[in-house]
């Protein structure tokens, strides 16, 4: 893999650094506690985060090391969460706050799309919200429809807002690292499917840890991956799949299986987007088929498709296809089907090829 | 839901019949106002307890009120401030300047100069008095009836004049709705039109303040309406729970747009009682009393500062006029209540005080308003130099997509460069 890395002395290949085997939840924490060193202006604050470490355990130790004045636990209002966080922010400081779960971000929504992402346009500059939301998203933990939501497509929709969705455990920590570091609000998206080892989309077969995927060797130490630059997983000529999160893995599995020649790309960024990795590619196949969890009416793959069928029309020998979730609630019992898995996008591959 | 026809519940059971309560105003346009309901406190006869002490303590003031001004003019009881000549003609005269300032710019926005524009008449006293007792750099979160601080703060006319008029001189690039002012120099933050979001970030601001153990405190003001909001409540928590160095000002003219205070939950408890059940030191004070107003905001200033906790304290005041330039309250209150308005008007008294104690008088007074009226109008003057609202000169094209992010991303940039493309179209001649 052709990834450089920016190091605090400069640009350092991948292959050159130390490095150790991590799944994604400990290259979070890995990430955060990288940065608390670094950063005194750097807080995280969330329920559950403090003592216990976090429901996922994303903050294990970090209070024990950092102290409370850096990591503390908070009341269970997300609404005081991101409010507290915007003007910490307006104080100096770099807030990390975990919402438990996406699906509990809610109740933070005007404070973050009416506050943090508007303050730096508001004030013309004279106050910014330098913060990074993380947020455990997605389904196939068995969460019912409260645990397993994907709601990135709402924040997408915000002007300042930056939407960050990591799909391994070395872009997990360099995203995260360069997430705290800029300017600018970002919602950080951890599929939380795909914590503790990558997941092929079939629920019944059992999970492979991380430590036999090439993605969960992390060097340590402080490295960033820059916002706005999308990943190529695999180069291939017969479609485009564009995808983000458990998806990427999912995706990546299906086409193996079919002995598709595909090129995936994993987004990484939602907003920035980066364009021209999609029309790259999607010039180069003439196919495209869009990859997402969340529910499918104004999904970010719509914003995809269209962006697709502007720049790329010309190109294209196939209509665009998208896999999503349902339009429904993430339902419990039938989990399974709804997940948008291997026969969904394998019938799209299919219909794709044969246009 | 209902088991028989007519919704009542279950044949045979004799329960009452429930009664749905919608809160009413005690007057509406035409009636005779008669506020004698209303408590007016003595002044002067409320205790001052330690700026230390248990909130607790504050419990017999979230029900009084706290007064220093009485009916003779002069200043009584604990809760005097002590003021010298000095600082007090200071505050009449800010308060002087605010009221000379909201007449001008209202005329302005009735001329077509500006879109929109809210006065803060007869609550004077809830900024200027307590910007007056704060240091100048602690941090304030206002709602967007507080332009008193930013006068009280030395935040020159002609900067609050060029933001209301959105002209190419407007700091904030034309892009907020008039009076929506902000001011990172001069420790004020930048006004939402969203209500009591500012309540949780002061707080926040606060606890970094004290995470890094700064000397400084915050403080935010939020209307008794959009105390109503979560955002109000989750600011009370925070406030609480980590002992912030914050003052919670919840300022009580009675009315949100038309909505009286009975909306808010005034009619069951007092805003400052809701101080109280978070743990939280609450004082409810005459917000037409600068010296009350003045005396408050130091005290809970005192406490912040001492690591004391936050403070929440009612202003209990009156919205003398409309809510902004696109209301028109003859159409929901009676008239009579500005007149009849048991605490008077806050400039007043505190000439009259001023008066009582020998260090002012009529003349002074009348030498005050028109040098007010003439510092107004040279700033509107020189404002005008760079445009009023609609008139072409505003920022540049360009600015309409600076500042969404730290950096332009590549669809801001292609937007833009439509924006600029249709210009050329929609207006050849600039």
């Amino acid at each position: 893999m052709a990834t450089t890395l920016i190091d605090e002395d400069g640009v350092l290949g991948l292959a050159d650094a130390p490095s150790r085997n991590m799944n994604m939840i400990e290259a979070i924490n890995d990430a955060l506690d990288i940065m608390l060193s670094h950063d005194p202006s750097v807080v995280i604050m969330g329920e559950d985060v403090g003592y216990f470490g976090g429901v996922f355990r994303a903050t294990a130790h970090l209070q024990e090391k950092h102290g409370k004045n850096r990591v503390f636990d908070t009341p269970i209002s997300e609404c005081g969460i991101i409010g507290a966080a915007v003007g910490m922010g307006a104080y100096g400081l770099r807030p990390v706050p975990e919402i438990q779960f996406a699906d509990y971000i809610y109740p933070g929504l005007d404070q973050l799309i009416s506050e943090a992402a508007r303050l730096r346009y508001r004030s013309a500059g004279e106050f910014i919200a330098p913060m990074t939301v993380r947020s455990p998203f997605g389904g196939g933990i068995f969460g019912g429809q409260t645990h397993s939501q994907s709601p990135e497509a709402i924040f997408t929709h915000v002007s300042g807002l930056k939407t960050v969705i990591p799909s391994t455990p070395f872009d997990a920590k360099g995203l995260l690292i360069a997430s705290i570091e800029d300017n600018d609000p970002v919602i950080f998206f951890e599929p939380k499917r795909i914590y503790n080892g990558p997941f092929s989309g079939y629920y019944d077969k059992p999970v492979e840890p991380w430590k036999n995927h090439p993605d969960s060797k992390v060097p340590e130490g402080y490295y960033a991956i820059p916002l706005g630059k999308a990943r190529t997983v695999r180069e291939g000529d017969a479609l485009t799949i564009l995808t983000y999160g458990t998806m990427v893995h999912v995706s990546a599995a299906v086409a193996k299986e079919k002995g598709v020649d595909a090129e995936i790309i994993d987004l990484r960024t939602l907003v920035p987007l980066d364009i021209d990795a999609i029309e790259a590619s999607v010039e180069k196949t003439g196919r495209c088929l869009i990859v997402h969890e969340a529910t499918r009416t104004s999904g970010f793959g719509a914003e995809l498709s269209a962006l697709v069928q502007e720049r790329c029309f010309y190109h294209l020998e196939a209509p665009v296809e998208r896999v999503t979730g349902f339009d429904t609630p993430y339902p419990h019992s039938l989990e399974w089907a709804y997940f948008p898995g291997p026969v969904r996008i394998g019938e799209a591959i299919d219909k794709i090829l044969e246009a | 839901m209902a088991d028989t026809p007519n919704g009542r519940g279950k044949a045979g059971h004799n329960r009452p019949e429930l009664h749905f309560h919608v809160p009413e105003p005690k007057f509406r346009p035409g009636d005779a106002v008669d506020f004698s309901y209303i408590k007016v406190s003595e002044p002067g006869a409320q205790a001052r307890p330690d700026e230390m002490c248990d909130p607790i303590e504050t419990q017999s003031l979230v029900n009084d009120l706290v007064r220093v001004l009485g009916d003779d003019n002069r200043a009584h009881g604990p809760w005097d401030p002590k003021l010298d000549p000095d600082t007090l003609r200071k505050m009449l005269e800010t308060m002087a300047l605010t009221r000379a300032f909201d007449e001008r710019m209202y005329r302005g926005q009735r001329q077509g100069k500006t879109s929109f524009y809210m006065k803060c008449t007869g609550e004077e006293a809830t900024s200027v008095a307590a910007a007056m007792a704060l240091a100048n750099d602690d941090m304030v979160f206002p709602s967007y009836r507080q332009q008193g601080i930013l006068i009280a703060r030395g935040y020159p006319l002609v900067e609050m004049i060029n933001q209301i008029y959105s002209n190419r001189g407007d700091k904030l690039k034309g892009r907020q709705l008039p009076i929506m002012y902000s001011s990172r120099p001069h420790s004020f933050f930048t006004i939402s039109g969203n209500l009591a979001t500012q309540t949780p970030q002061a707080v926040g601001w606060a606890m970094a303040s004290a995470m890094r153990g700064d000397s400084r405190i915050a403080a935010t003001w939020v209307g008794e309406g959009s105390t109503a909001e979560g955002d109000f409540h989750a600011a009370c928590l925070f406030a609480a729970v980590y002992n912030a160095p914050v003052i919670l000002n919840v300022v009580n003219n009675q009315w949100a747009i038309s909505s009286f205070s009975g909306f808010a939950g005034g009619e069951r408890a007092t805003f400052a009682a809701r101080g109280l059940g978070y743990g939280i030191a609450s004082l409810r004070v005459d917000g037409n009393d600068a010296l009350a107003v003045y005396a408050a905001t130091q005290w809970a200033a005192d406490r912040a500062r001492s690591n004391g906790g936050p403070t929440l304290i009612e202003h209990f005041s009156y919205r003398a006029e409309g809510h902004s330039t696109s209301d028109d309250p003859s159409q929901y209150r009676s008239a009579q209540e500005r007149s009849e308005w048991p605490l008077g008007d806050p400039i007043m008294r505190l000439k009259d005080h001023l008066i009582a104690i020998g260090e002012w008088d009529e003349e002074r007074q009348e030498a005050l308003d028109l040098a007010c009226a003439e510092k107004v109008k040279a700033a509107t003057k020189d404002a005008e130099k760079n445009g009023v609202l609609g008139h072409g000169m505003h920022h540049p094209f360009h600015t309409m997509f600076e500042d969404v992010f730290e950096e332009l991303p590549w669809h801001l940039e292609e937007q833009a460069a439509q924006a600029i493309r249709e210009r050329k179209i929609k207006w050849p001649q600039r």
